[in-house]
């Protein structure tokens, strides 16, 4: 339970890091939060020659609040940003899903970037990033380029960032205006990965008004973060159409995810809470709950 | 004490580097390709290299010379010989190595020692009174029997102590929600929950004073 040896750099600025992955490749690995990492190491799972820490980099811990996006730079721990009133206010969705994720202990040192750049199907972040139409800014010595969500992630536990490449920023899209958003997820124990989570943005026309548009993202539920359209399904619909509804809703998410069955749940049973959760949040918002944050939990 | 610079047997021996590796992280199929395996019985002999560290432990400054790889749980029991500072599970599951960084609860065993220069760690021990008295979240633990063998109390004395900075007068249900992210074998939580509001009381009652 102790990592291999590895050569440590503790890089001054983003200029180094840089140059320490141009010249060391698929040898180096990136530690940041460490708290995906880590545990990586300790299991020897990975085992890299180099680490090129960039806690100390100045520049990367800055959260921005634009017109169109919530900006989260790489050291941008998750509790951080779950403390930032004016990116919880942007962007609500954000806070409704941050606090899902982990312990309150690893959101200290975990940064949202660097969960993004894990992604994990399990993770809460990936699925966001997809929600919100976001992308990731990936810099090297070759440049900068910014990635969309639905090429970022490649597969379970893939992002698309290059050997020579770091994740500078996390570009979270805001919604238009009149778009509510809620987030749950339902887990043996508190705190612990998803059995199912599902997060939905719904834009109404007026507070009472009809579904104009509504999407769903999903964790522990898909292969990579993937954004199901419920327009269809529910254009034009209002609080009191959603029970007759309900059965087409269930259909559409039941044929969207890709669970599989592992010790904690079956792939039918996941799919099953990934359709309760959707009808349920959908209730909540449709009702004019507009900070609706299930707390769900089976008991053990 | 463990030997800096000592290697150990890796547990990858034997696979070519080009293997990839299929293992599980915390429930996750996770596939790596390894490293060159490390192989004690032929190749050259490879020192590790060692950086100096200059760790912040409360209140004192310790400069130590270990490996990068040297976990901030490690260097805090084996070079500093800070004990209380508990081991368990060094996946970030149990939290028993819980120390507080600049005030803030984070785990030892998911650290490396070197990323930790420039902060200042507080461990369990440094929860005691100046004078040796117990603090009052040490305090309230004695009181309400939240321990039984005491593995797992350095961390939840850590995390408590900081969530009770933040939060401090906690319902019982929030006191539950504050050391969810903290395992105990023996208690069954009911009385770590009760330590929590004692502590809260004990808090209060010094503010008053």
């Amino acid at each position: 339970m102790k990592p291999a040896p590895f050569v440590y750099h503790a890089a001054a600025d983003v200029e180094e890091v840089l140059d320490l992955l141009a010249e060391l490749g698929t040898e180096a690995k990136i530690l940041a939060g460490g708290q995906s990492l880590v545990p990586v190491l300790n299991m020897r799972l990975a085992g890299p020659e180099h680490l090129v820490d960039i806690n100390r980099v100045p520049g990367l811990d800055a959260i921005t609040v634009t017109d169109d996006a919530v900006r989260v730079g790489a050291l941008v721990r998750h509790a951080d940003l779950l403390a930032s009133a004016e990116a919880r206010d942007a962007l609500p969705l954000l806070g409704q899903a941050l606090r899902w994720v982990a312990h309150p202990v690893i959101r200290n040192r975990g940064t949202t970037v660097g969960s993004l750049v894990h992604a994990d199907p399990a993770g809460e972040m990936p699925a966001i990033l997809a929600l919100t139409g976001g992308s990731v800014v990936l810099r090297s010595r070759r440049g900068e380029r910014t990635v969309p969500a639905e090429e970022f992630f490649v597969g379970p536990m893939e992002s698309c960032v290059l050997a020579d490449e770091l994740a500078v920023e996390a570009v979270f899209g805001r919604f238009p205006a009149g778009t509510r958003t809620a987030f749950s997820e339902i887990a043996r124990r508190h705190g612990d990965y998803a059995m199912a989570g599902v997060g939905l943005a719904v834009r109404t026309d007026g507070p009472d008004g009809p579904v104009q548009d509504a999407r769903a993202g999903f964790v522990s539920l898909t292969e990579v973060p993937a954004v199901l359209d419920l327009t269809p399904v529910l254009e034009g619909a209002v609080a009191a159409d959603l029970p007759g509804l309900a059965e087409a809703v269930t259909e559409a998410v039941g044929s969207f995810v890709d669970p599989v069955d592992d010790i904690h749940a079956t792939a039918d049973y996941r799919r099953h809470l990934a359709a309760v959760q959707t009808n349920r949040l959908l209730a909540g918002l449709l009702a004019g709950e507009t900070t609706t944050t299930t707390t769900e939990e089976t008991s053990a | 004490m463990s030997t800096p610079g000592t290697s150990t047997t890796d547990g990858t021996a034997g696979q070519t580097p080009t293997q990839p590796h299929v293992g599980s992280v915390r429930g996750r199929v996770v596939t790596t390709v390894p490293r060159a395996p490390f192989d004690p019985a032929g190749g050259e002999a490879r020192p590790e290299e060692l950086v100096d560290v200059r760790l912040r432990v409360n209140g004192a400054e310790h400069h130590i010379r270990v490996p990068g790889r040297r976990l901030l749980s490690d260097a805090l029991r084996h070079d500093l010989e800070l004990t209380g500072t508990h081991v368990g599970c060094e996946h970030g599951v149990c939290g028993a190595c819980t120390v507080l960084m600049d005030g803030r609860p984070v785990r030892a065993c998911l650290m490396f020692a070197a990323s930790a220069e420039g902060s200042e760690i507080t461990t369990v021990e440094g929860l005691t009174r100046p004078d040796g008295e117990l603090g009052p979240v040490q305090q309230a633990f004695v009181e309400c029997h939240g321990l039984q063998c005491g593995f797992c109390t350095p961390g939840f004395l850590t995390t408590i102590t900081a969530y009770l900075d933040e939060n401090p007068d906690p319902s019982p249900e929030e006191a539950r929600e504050a050391v969810a992210g903290n395992l105990c074998r023996c208690t069954g939580y009911q009385n770590i929950v009760k330590a929590v509001c004692r502590a809260a009381e004990l808090r209060r009652e010094e503010g008053d004073r």
